[in-house]
């Protein structure tokens, strides 16, 4: 009798239990987005209620305003495939010269001792100091400044590469002479999969400072692209198109890094990690 | 028949690890090497398995001189070193690659019967418990079906419960295809429950110290007279082998002991 009681209660408490969980499923990601949103909505509102002209800091509602005019001319996606196309060339090279030279280092221990020091030395220069150099072997126009990015590109891509597969499990590769792998077969079968989380990771680095490198590179010198936007609104005087481009690079930025984790998320499903768990 | 003869290992560091083990193995046999740390078990079953090379003497293969892994030698480690990105099924069918796709389905798909985890057959590595994660890793050693099965303390990382299933159930696998087992163990209870012949080793450098016989029918009652007999003659084996102080073969006290190192 005590238990025909008992069960309907225990029901009651477990349904509202449900809805706090699918509440806060929203709620997490919404609430980094509180911080940017009141502080938005704030300076709107300083400039609405007219204590600031916003001439140096314009109003959220003018920035978004100057990137639909962008829009509208044509301008905006002149500038963003120029920006693009630099950014695509040269993470390409940097991701395919960082892969091959890492891989090499990584694998054969011969080349890690001959080509690391001289790797690790070109490095060590901050890579903006390749630019007046560039400029002269390559010229002022894209092939220097595809050149600067598949630089910044290619050091976290070699070292991301090289240490990934220093570090491989010896017993895993032990399970792979085991079966008696030839070297291609453990290459493809264990080195490979091996090293793609580390290499996952590398390249989204290698992205971020291929982002990096291009405003660097189009600051110097150039007619289009987002970081010509940006230096027309110094010259100009227009802090709304700089503000625009940068809220537009954010983007991108964000928007490409997101790519590569969907398109990888299926190849790492396997893992055990912590971050792997679902953020929680 | 494996044959060692004289197998010894210097490694480069100057470490004499083992010296002039030899031994002759019967096909289907159970072999458990048991001794102190530094005994060279795991050296020898490592030359056994091609995995390193043997500074002298030869390790012979039905005539076949082993220097690398061989086909038809297959080795459980310590720990079942899945492979994390691969489903329990493709951990399990690693080995048969060169088979056609159904055919390496259905084999994989009866390993996975036999040591019941067909329900696991899609779930990734890290979601098995250990004993789960080694069973998976003695179907992947016996679904190429080896002539040879070396294991290297392949139960010493699990509880004693499934440490003692585990046990049972290689058994129960070895008896469908009958291949030569060689056992390293630091565990008396598991060397007598499994082993025709117990290879005791001493240590510094490791050399065969003693050979004990367990005639003993299968399956065997871990708690009759006759198995703490055995068990107390390897014990003894083992004092002897480290030139400790030698105990009465027939002191009960040391019959408890089931973990020895």
């Amino acid at each position: 009798m005590a238990m025909t009681v008992d069960l309907p209660a225990l029901e009651q408490t477990a349904a509202p239990r449900a809805a706090p969980a699918r509440w806060s499923r929203f709620a997490r990601p919404a609430l980094g987005l509180l911080v940017p949103v009141v502080c938005a909505l704030g300076w709107e509102l300083v400039v609405y209620l007219g204590y600031s002209n916003g001439r140096l800091v314009p109003p959220p509602s003018k920035v978004f305003q100057t990137i639909v005019e962008l829009a509208k001319s044509g301008e905006l996606s002149r500038h963003i495939l120029a920006t693009l196309w630099r950014v695509g060339a040269g993470f390409a090279l940097g991701v395919i010269a960082g892969t091959i030279m890492g891989a090499i280092s990584g694998y054969w221990d011969f080349a890690k001792r001959l080509l690391d020091p001289t790797v690790q030395a070109l490095r060590a220069i901050p890579s903006l100091a390749w630019v007046p150099l560039f400029v002269l072997w390559l010229g002022i126009f894209e092939t220097s400044k595809v050149a600067l990015i598949a630089v910044g590109v290619f050091f976290p891509i070699y070292l991301g590469v090289m240490g990934a597969i220093l570090s491989v499990d010896r017993k895993i590769v032990e399970v792979g002479r085991v079966f008696r792998l030839s070297g291609p077969a453990m290459i493809r079968r264990i080195l490979l999969p091996a090293v793609l989380p580390a290499y996952v990771v590398a390249l989204r680095v290698g992205l971020g400072l291929g982002w990096m490198f291009v405003v660097a590179a189009e600051l110097i010198g150039a007619s289009e692209g987002l970081g010509y936007l940006l230096l027309d609104g110094q010259q100009l005087g227009k802090p709304a198109q700089i503000l625009a481009a940068i809220v537009i690079f954010a983007i991108l930025g964000k928007l490409t890094d997101w790519l590569i984790e969907v398109a990888a998320a299926p190849l790492l499903r396997w893992q055990d990690a912590f971050g792997a768990q679902g953020g929680q | 028949m494996l044959a060692l003869k004289d197998v010894g290992k210097t490694y480069p560091n100057g470490v004499h690890a083992l010296e002039r083990f030899s031994a002759e193995i019967s096909p289907g046999e159970i072999i458990a090497i048991i001794g102190g740390s530094g005994c060279g078990k795991s050296t020898l079953l490592r030359a056994i398995a091609g995995l390193d090379r043997a500074s002298t003497g030869s390790v012979t293969l039905d005539n076949a001189v082993i220097t690398s892994p061989h086909a038809k030698i297959g080795i459980i480690f310590q720990e079942p070193r899945l492979l994390p990105w691969l489903s329990v099924a493709d951990n399990i069918g690693f080995g048969l690659a060169d088979l056609a796709a159904d055919a390496r389905g259905e084999r994989v798909a009866s390993a996975l019967a036999r040591v019941g985890l067909t329900d696991k057959a899609s779930a990734w590595p890290r979601e098995l418990s250990g004993g789960q994660a080694q069973r998976v890793a003695i179907a992947r050693a016996l679904v190429p079906q080896p002539e040879v099965l070396l294991l290297d303390e392949p139960f010493s990382a699990l509880d004693a419960f499934t440490r003692r299933d585990l046990q049972d159930h290689l058994l129960d696998l070895w008896a469908d295809t009958r291949p030569t087992l060689i056992l390293v163990t630091h565990d008396v209870d598991e060397a007598v429950v499994l082993a025709d012949r117990v290879l005791v080793m001493r240590p510094r450098p490791g050399r065969l110290f003693e050979q004990i016989t367990i005639n003993l029918a299968r399956p065997r009652d871990r708690k009759s007279e006759l198995f703490d007999t055995f068990k107390r003659r390897v014990l003894t084996a083992l004092d002897r082998s480290l030139d400790r102080s030698v105990r009465d073969a027939t002191d009960k006290s040391s019959a408890g002991e089931a973990m020895w190192w």
